[in-house]
């Protein structure tokens, strides 16, 4: 454990991906996580909960990006979350921080509390225009990067190629460009 | 030693990886030389059994799922008797069906590694929650005297560094040495670079140099050790869960018990300044010191570092040795400060060893949460204030 | 130097305090006796042979005996032994156990060992009854017997231990009793050879508890007990039902080829090192 630099101890970026078990979201988080903390050099935590089941049920999974060695490792004020539920959306949406960006996936939220919530059909893109409905996590990954510029599209690439199972690199990085592109307008 | 050891290849450049606590743990372990792993599945510590899965066999050595926790480490012991350096590693409800062969491992002096990945008890309890509810039953979990080596460990860095200060040990003092994680390190990916294998000391089990007949597989050394001969070795000894004299038979000479429990007592108490480790952040002109371990760690040298910034003499007294209980170091800031406050994951367990330990009269205050949460900066900070 | 001296002499650790802790006329000595033939007829080195046991009068087996042995906790012996097979495979690791030890308390670990099929030897030795803490019930007390801790006669009924593990999936079990002596050393000798898991169940007596407790006279009667009701399982072939009835047999009851967990696991290894080049 090292004791952080008192100047940096502000910079904390916090993002958590939320949703059913299932939807791969935890996957996604090891994903980001990766992207950040190797391929560009920054320090971070990436966390989960889970319940007991395997599928549904709540997931999330939370990233903690800083430029100095990260203590608490889980989130304490969320500047993006990711809700790919409406369950997800309705409790966790109070711990975003009010500067903090809320992104859904509009094919399971319906509603949002927050005004300026980005509404993008992750599920829907996923299963139109890659044909896989489980690769909506990695749509959603496309746009984080798009909208919240955590990460670059190039490190995102690097690390999805490294995780991702046998045969299913080029499905997964079409999944990462659909959600870019989808991200466009935002 | 008849088996060639391999030692770990893939990997094993300075690049930094990105892994979870309970990876980090096997990679340690792997580096101090374990080849054996036995265990039961079991949240949040299954990630471990799992890597070993993968990684042992590739090593040429030995992973087994066994048919519970306490056969688990039965085979553990069994391999550890055999030569070969071995851990196993569980939760609350497998520690607790460990204790029994825990308690025949310290009776035999074997050297094996246990970790406890700490969830929320008794019982099921929170299987996917943190806790530090299990210090306790680290130390005294097994019937019997006996003494325990007990780690705590606060990151993934630590993950690894204290697993092979784990095996280190247990291999010095023939003891089981026991590692707490909880679930927050278990599951907390964070970029790890794996030290390179020549900078690690790694330490092994002093083997007889003397012939079989002259071999006394129990006798009093200097430091209280015997050297240990592998089943198949060629020294045919006797070991037993009995106390037994230095031959390694069953005793019941009062003389020859005394001795037995003298020696299992000193050869870990009087080598205690170098098993009790921990780290200093800001003590030496602290007011109010925190004394926290595992997990919690993290946050209360946040909140440390948050009392500095606004000007409050704050310190930090990381334990990672828990057992045998740092007294000197925690003597030395319960001296300096005019208060402590001990935050943990449980209803207070090492907060009573801090009070045991003060002879000051220092005002101890105990931050006890028990909700399946871990503790956050801000609880911290805000018991500094009311202490301020 | 007649034989018996010689082995007396090999494989006794001279250097225990003897007398041994069993009763006058206790099967266990036989029982030893039948394990070191055996060994010296295979010609095994002593460096060579780790004998585990248990808790119980049987468990004590070991200390008398010059081999690497080990004295575990109650019921948990066969766990030591996969560990120490798995680290060192070319030890012969025997294992001495008895009934409430065995079938009781380690009654899921030897299910488990025989289903694995790790190349181990078992040796039960039952006599019925928890001999060592004075006289309770074992999972092998027979419906209606007395024990101390069943005073107004046994309720339960009793696990067949041979058959159990039969079904457990071992490869080799046996059974054989302290009376027909000369045998047991064949079933022994064939149990340690034979690779993968292999179980003896030897039939005893514990005249001191089980028989005073049911009126069963002397070790010698309770032999003749024995002697009389064992069949072979040859014999018992050609028997009716009805024959059979208050018989039970001895000799091999199953020799078998199945995976060994051991050859198995290097394969495992094998496929391990392939995939990482």
């Amino acid at each position: 454990m090292t004791s952080i630099k008192k100047d940096r101890m502000a910079e904390r970026y916090e993002i958590r991906l939320s949703g059913f078990g299932g939807q791969g979201l935890i996957f996604a988080g090891i994903v980001l996580a990766e992207a950040i903390g190797i391929y560009e050099g920054k320090y971070v935590t990436q966390t989960q909960s889970y319940g007991p089941e395997a599928r549904g049920g709540k997931s999330k999974a939370e990233i903690v990006v800083s430029d100095a060695p990260i203590l608490y490792p889980k989130a304490l004020g969320v500047d993006l979350l990711l809700a790919m539920s409406q369950n997800a959306c309705d409790t966790y949406f109070s711990d975003l921080k009010p500067s903090g960006k809320l992104i859904v996936d509009s094919t399971f939220v319906k509603e949002s509390p927050i005004t300026d919530t980005i509404f993008i059909p992750f599920t829907h893109i996923a299963r139109t225009q890659i044909g896989k409905t489980i690769v909506a996590n990695i749509v959603a990954l496309g746009s984080i990067c798009r909208i919240s510029n955590i990460v670059s599209r190039d490190s995102l690439q690097k690390a999805l190629v490294g995780l991702a199972p046998k045969g299913t690199k080029e499905v997964n990085l079409k999944a990462l460009n659909a959600g870019i592109k989808a991200a466009a307008k935002f | 030693m008849t088996q060639k050891a391999k030692m770990p290849t893939k990997n094993d450049t300075s690049k930094p990886i990105l892994i979870h606590g309970n990876q980090a743990i096997v990679e340690g372990a792997l580096a101090a030389g374990c080849r054996f792993f036995a265990g039961y599945p079991i949240t949040p510590a299954t990630e471990i059994a799992e890597s070993m899965a993968v990684r042992l066999p590739k090593l040429d050595g030995t992973f087994i799922q066994m048919e519970d926790e306490i056969a688990s480490l039965g085979a553990v012991v069994g391999a550890s008797l055999s030569g070969l350096k071995a851990m196993t590693a569980t939760s609350g409800p497998g520690f607790s069906l460990m204790q029994e062969i825990l308690g025949f491992a310290y009776m035999t002096e074997v050297p094996c590694v246990l970790v406890n990945v700490m969830r929320g008890g008794p019982s099921t309890g929170l299987p996917t929650h943190p806790s530090q509810a299990d210090v306790m039953q680290a130390r005294w979990g097994t019937h019997g005297n006996h003494t325990s080596i007990v780690l705590a460990v606060s990151s993934v860095a630590d993950c690894f560094s204290i697993t092979v200060t784990a095996f280190n040990l247990a291999e010095k003092f023939r003891t089981p040495v026991i590692i707490l994680s909880d679930e927050v390190i278990a599951h907390t990916r964070e970029r790890f670079i794996r030290p390179a294998a020549e900078s690690l000391e790694i330490i092994n089990r002093v083997k007889p140099a003397v012939p079989p007949e002259w071999y006394i597989p129990y006798e009093d050394t200097v430091r209280g050790v015997p050297p240990m001969a592998a089943f198949g070795d060629g020294y045919r000894y006797h070991v037993t869960g009995l106390v037994h004299d230095m031959h390694g038979f069953p005793t019941e000479n009062q003389d020859e018990i005394r001795a037995f429990y003298k020696r299992m007592g000193r050869k870990i108490s009087h080598y205690a300044a170098e098993i009790q480790m921990v780290n200093n952040f800001y003590t030496d002109d602290a007011d109010i010191t925190i004394i926290a371990y595992g997990s919690v760690a993290r946050s209360a040298l946040q909140a440390t570092e948050t009392a500095r910034e606004k000007g409050f003499k704050v310190g930090l007294l990381q334990l990672i040795t828990l057992f045998p209980f740092p007294c000197r170091h925690v003597e030395n800031v319960l001296h300096k400060s005019k208060a402590v406050i001990v935050p943990e994951m449980n209803f207070g367990q090492i907060s009573q060893e801090v009070k045991r330990v003060n002879s000051r009269q220092c005002p101890i205050i105990r931050l006890n949460r028990y909700d399946g949460n871990l503790i956050t900066p801000d609880e911290i900070f805000e018991k500094i204030h009311e202490v301020l | 130097m007649p034989l018996t001296t010689h082995l007396v002499h090999q494989y006794l650790r001279h250097d225990k305090k003897f007398p041994h802790v069993w009763c006058p006329g206790c099967g266990n000595g036989i029982a030893l006796g039948a394990l070191i033939r055996s060994i010296h007829h295979l010609g095994y080195n002593r460096d060579d042979i780790v004998l585990v046991s248990g808790i119980g009068c049987s468990s004590r087996m070991p200390v008398y005996v010059d081999f690497n042995t080990l004295h575990t906790v109650h019921g948990r012996a066969l766990t030591f032994a996969t560990g120490i097979k798995l680290a060192r495979p070319h030890l012969k690791v025997i294992v001495i156990m008895g009934d409430g030890d065995a079938m009781a308390i380690g009654g899921n670990h030897l299910i488990h060992a025989a289903r694995r099929n790790l190349n181990l030897t078992a040796i039960i030795m039952n006599n019925n009854i928890y001999g060592m803490t004075g006289g309770q019930h074992s999972p092998t007390t027979p419906y209606g017997m007395r024990s101390t801790t069943s005073p107004y006669n046994h309720i339960e009924r009793a696990f067949n231990i041979s058959e159990l593990i039969v079904t457990a999936g071992a490869g080799f079990v046996a059974r054989g009793t302290v009376y027909h002596a000369e045998m047991l050393h064949v079933l022994i000798e064939k149990a340690i050879q034979k690779p993968g898991f292999s179980l003896v169940e030897i039939i005893t007596h514990c005249h001191i508890q089980y028989g005073k407790l049911n009126q069963k006279g002397t070790h010698i009667d309770m032999m003749k007990w024995q002697k009389d009701h064992a069949v072979t399982v040859e014999k018992a072939q050609k028997m009716t039902i009805e024959e059979l009835k208050d018989k039970f047999t001895i000799g091999v009851i199953t020799d078998q080829n199945l995976p060994i967990y051991y050859d198995e696991y290097e394969k495992v290894k094998q496929r391990a090192q392939l995939s990482e080049k």
